[in-house]
């Protein structure tokens, strides 16, 4: 397999214009002669989906949920960056680049991160003209908050419902598009495999999820925007369906996939309450703006903490990390909690929170002001705890919230299998190994509306294609395996649910590959999982059959990929021997305990090639360069 | 605490459906009412027998899947909630609660809780957008929008579309959804050039889509999750009124060019 990154040449700040230039075009009169799949209706799927359909493409668009409304970028919460500097702060498309690769500790790839501070300005646009109604001056200038990870304020945002705004204009525009009959929307539908067919992608097979028939759907390009990968940790901040089922069939058809141990674990959730937890819920980070973190400074200190005195108090973010205070990088403040937390200072039960108090806040603004920003997110974290943040800190903890790594793709965002766009969270390519805040939408909706459009065009017009029907050989195999999956979970007919194992497998995984990781744990869970990958197949119990809606049989398709993805995060993990963003491996550490990278051997991505059933996994490497943002053990304090 | 739960069984749209009682036994306060039916769910496959199917996504009360009928009341007694963020601590040891799907004939049954509102996307897919095809942008800063327009336009925009309004109505009526949609679009200058055109088209859609009309009971802004207010269906009324008088959003009559 070779990893042929594309960059075009030239420097960063003219490579995305030369090489929309040198790229290819399909006439008008031809795109309509094409077909496209589009796989998830998040930003990064609805976006391409009403931009492909725009330019004349017929387009199929599929979700697993009841409406391409609902995809998990609706939950996001805090904002969306863009290089606009209207706050006349500095900023700067090479500052919110910098930014951007050093917040994902040098292990992005230059070029993709320059395009998408590039394009960051014209998503703003893009969305104002959508009618997405982003907070505003009196004077009907849009506005701005600050993030974590950047000393300028170029967040731009729509009360703590973002995502859901962004997520309903690229949703109407796509709606747009069904009406005029340009986008065939199936919603509860699944994707289960890939087609490829002479080495391109030609097309998926789905599962109706109401009645169970399992369909080919044949096109001239794929793209996938299926999202990320976290609930391998059951407890995650993701949707209950979010799953990596789409791009784990993909990665065995061929796909390689890149940095599958670069996960993010979001500093500000609310904590675990129980066993029966089915899920985490986060509190947006932009709360770090006017919030601050501490724990008591005593251990086991059990006082409420209104007579906790403030000499008392460790606001340890403050003070280990000065410059940027509450607003250090997620992968710090998350391993800042966990140490306070490992010492036996957490707070509330278990021991496994810290307190983000907003009284000073609240003191100097008013409750109004701070109503006002974050009414919803207090309201939220006040259903779910009965304590009211306007009286009493929150407690948060970390979890798992985001996967940098992904399906690995080419600077035209194609994976290693010619014809399959990767684009969203689904691809690996641009937060390095921790992603910023506001950095997500701004990286689903660039790939989506503004290079895919270009890319996927560029491919379609230097590329022949022969002529593919749904009874070609390869699309019958595709089927039959998928039909025979699916028969093959309902019927051993075993004694544990679904979920128990799940829940098992996300235990594993967050004790050996969550925010701490160290050689022994990696090898014991790389031990376990395939116990329990080979228990599950024995003994689970799905109910039901095929031919209706059935929830189980869903849950089962995916939990089995995790299963199998589990090990490859794991493994990953094991293999890059040095500390950088989110992957923390104990062994590589600064005296003060932060994150030693090693330049000398891992400045490179990581890709891993499918190499059969039963034989281990290859792994390929990317080098990185970095010409414009030179590495530098990365420095909050 | 223990409860008793009556629930709605419906094997799928042909079936016609009946209520079954199972027990909900050791139920903490802590949990959300849909992880008090995860707790009964593995009760029932334990038992081999087929769980409660019901929607839900992300179990934060943004995406609009979940709903039910939680003692007659759209996602239960606590006011602002979407079922997902009802915490059993609403409830009491001992109680009966009767769980039913969303009950309207645009919102068929799939299957127990689980109903069909595809009806939704194509009252959107008519006209609940602003047409800015991509690339077409001017600057963000262009265009100011008075903050009031903007704060006013998010209120409607908070839509989660997740049907309790629909279900809450004597009628059965989608005008609070539609509304939310025409009042977002329509405050904001973006969205003057398609305002009656919008209007027409959502509400004509609304119309085949066989949802009821209005009469002013207000269930819909009682049962929303995201507190949406009436005031925006006095929005709708007259921006439809204003295009049908003035023939506002008609298609304009195509004259020949002279080339």
């Amino acid at each position: 397999m070779e990893l042929r990154a594309n960059v075009p040449d030239g420097p960063i700040e003219k490579k995305w214009d030369k090489h929309r230039f040198e790229m290819k075009l399909v006439n008008p009169a031809n795109k309509r002669k094409h077909t496209i799949i589009v796989v998830g209706s998040g930003l990064a799927g609805a976006s391409s989906a009403a931009s492909l359909a725009e330019l004349g493409y017929n387009v199929k668009c599929f979700c697993y949920q009841d409406s391409p409304r609902r995809a998990h970028s609706i939950a996001a919460q805090g904002g969306i960056n863009a290089a606009k500097n209207y706050q006349n702060d500095g900023d700067s498309v090479f500052r919110l680049f910098y930014d951007t690769v050093k917040g994902g500790d040098y292990r992005s790839r230059e070029a993709n991160v320059y395009r998408l501070a590039q394009l960051s300005v014209n998503i703003i646009d893009q969305c104002v003209a959508q009618g997405v109604p982003f907070a505003r001056e009196y004077g009907g200038m849009l506005a701005n908050r600050s993030f974590g990870g950047a000393q300028v304020s170029r967040t731009f945002y729509a009360r703590g419902q973002t995502g859901q705004q962004l997520l309903l204009g690229a949703y109407q525009a796509l709606e747009r598009q069904v009406g005029l009959g340009k986008v065939d929307m199936h919603s509860r539908h699944e994707m289960l495999d890939l087609v490829v067919v002479d080495g391109r992608a030609r097309g998926i097979v789905t599962r109706d999820m109401v009645t169970g028939e399992v369909e080919p759907h044949v096109g001239d390009a794929v793209v996938l925007a299926t999202g990320g990968y976290g609930n391998v940790f059951y407890l995650a901040t993701y949707a209950k369906g979010a799953n990596a089922t789409a791009i784990w069939r993909a990665y065995k058809r061929g796909a390689a996939f890149a940095n599958p141990c670069f996960t993010q674990i979001h500093p500000t959730c609310i904590p675990v309450t129980g066993e029966h937890q089915s899920k985490l819920t986060l509190m947006s980070e932009s709360l770090r703006n006017d919030g601050r973190i501490w724990v008591p400074r005593k251990k086991g200190d059990t006082r409420p903490p209104p007579q906790i005195p403030d000499e008392e108090r460790d606001y340890y973010l403050e003070r280990q990390y000065p410059s940027f205070g509450n607003l250090v990088p997620r992968d710090v403040a998350s391993r800042a909690a966990k140490r306070v937390c490992d010492e036996g200072r957490g707070v509330g039960p278990g021991g496994y929170g810290v307190y983000l108090d907003f009284a000073d806040a609240i003191r100097r603004l008013g409750e109004s002001v701070i109503g006002e920003k974050y009414g919803n997110l207090f309201e939220m974290y006040e259903r779910i705890t009965a304590e009211n943040p306007y009286r009493v800190p929150m407690r948060i903890y970390p979890a798992t919230h985001y996967t940098m790594g992904g399906l690995w793709v080419d600077y035209n965002l194609m994976s290693t299998i010619p014809g399959l766009h990767v684009i969203g969270e689904a691809n690996f390519s641009d937060h390095g190994a921790n992603r910023l805040g506001a950095s997500a939408l701004m990286q689903g909706l660039a790939d989506g509306y503004f290079v895919v459009p270009y890319t996927l065009g560029h491919y379609l017009a230097s590329t022949k294609l022969e002529p593919v029907g749904p009874d070609h050989a390869a699309f019958e195999e595709a089927e039959a395996a998928v039909a025979a999956r699916v028969e093959k979970l309902l019927g051993v007919h075993g004694t544990r649910s679904v979920d128990s194992f799940h829940r098992e497998l996300g235990k594993i995984m967050w004790e050996h590959c969550g925010m701490a990781r160290n050689e022994g744990g990696l090898k014991s869970a790389l031990g376990k999982i395939p116990d329990l990958r080979e228990e599950f197949w024995r003994d689970v119990k799905v109910l039901g059959e095929n031919e209706e809606l059935n929830q189980s049989l869903e849950k089962a398709g995916r939990v089995a990929d995790f299963l199998e993805l589990g090990e490859l995060v794991c493994l990953d993990a094991l293999e890059r021997r040095e500390s950088c963003g989110g992957h923390f491996r104990e062994e590589f550490q600064t005296p003060d305990g932060e994150a030693r990278r090693d330049d000398e051997r891992f400045s490179h991505v990581a890709a891993w090639e499918y190499a059969g059933e039963g034989r281990p996994p290859v792994r390929h490497v990317e080098p990185l360069g970095f010409e414009y943002v030179h590495p530098t053990q990365r420095s909050y304090k | 605490m223990n409860l008793r739960l009556h629930v709605w069984r419906q094997r799928n749209a042909a079936d016609s459906g009946r209520f079954v009682t199972y027990p909900a036994a050791d139920i903490s306060p802590d949990m959300s009412f849909l992880e008090m039916l995860d707790v009964v769910n593995e009760g029932l496959i334990a038992r081999g027998e087929d769980p409660i199917a019901f929607d839900h996504d992300c179990r934060e009360g943004i995406c609009g899947t979940c709903g039910m009928m939680i003692d007659g009341q759209a996602h239960g007694p606590r006011r602002a909630t979407t079922a997902c963020q009802l915490h059993m601590r609403t409830f009491h040891d001992g109680d009966e609660i009767t769980i039913e799907p969303w009950r309207a004939d645009s919102f068929p049954v799939v299957k127990d809780l689980v109903v069909d509102r595809t009806a939704f996307d194509r009252i959107v897919a008519a006209g609940g957008f602003i047409t800015a095809p991509t690339g077409s942008a001017p600057d963000g800063n262009a265009i100011p929008v008075p903050k009031t327009s903007a704060d006013l336009a998010m209120d409607a925009a908070a839509c989660i579309g997740c049907g309790a309004c629909v279900a809450a109505c004597p009628n059965a009526s989608a005008m609070l959804f539609t509304a939310a949609k025409v009042s977002h679009l329509g405050l904001l200058p973006q969205g003057q050039p398609e305002r009656y055109a919008r209007v027409r088209r959502m509400v004509s859609q609304m119309d085949a889509e066989g949802f009821g009309t209005c009469t002013n009971h207000f269930e819909c802004e009682a049962a929303c999750p995201k507190s949406i207010s009436v005031r925006f269906i006095a929005r709708l009324n007259r921006d439809y009124l204003r295009a049908v008088l003035t023939g506002g959003g008609e298609p304009a009559r195509v004259e020949g060019g002279a080339g």
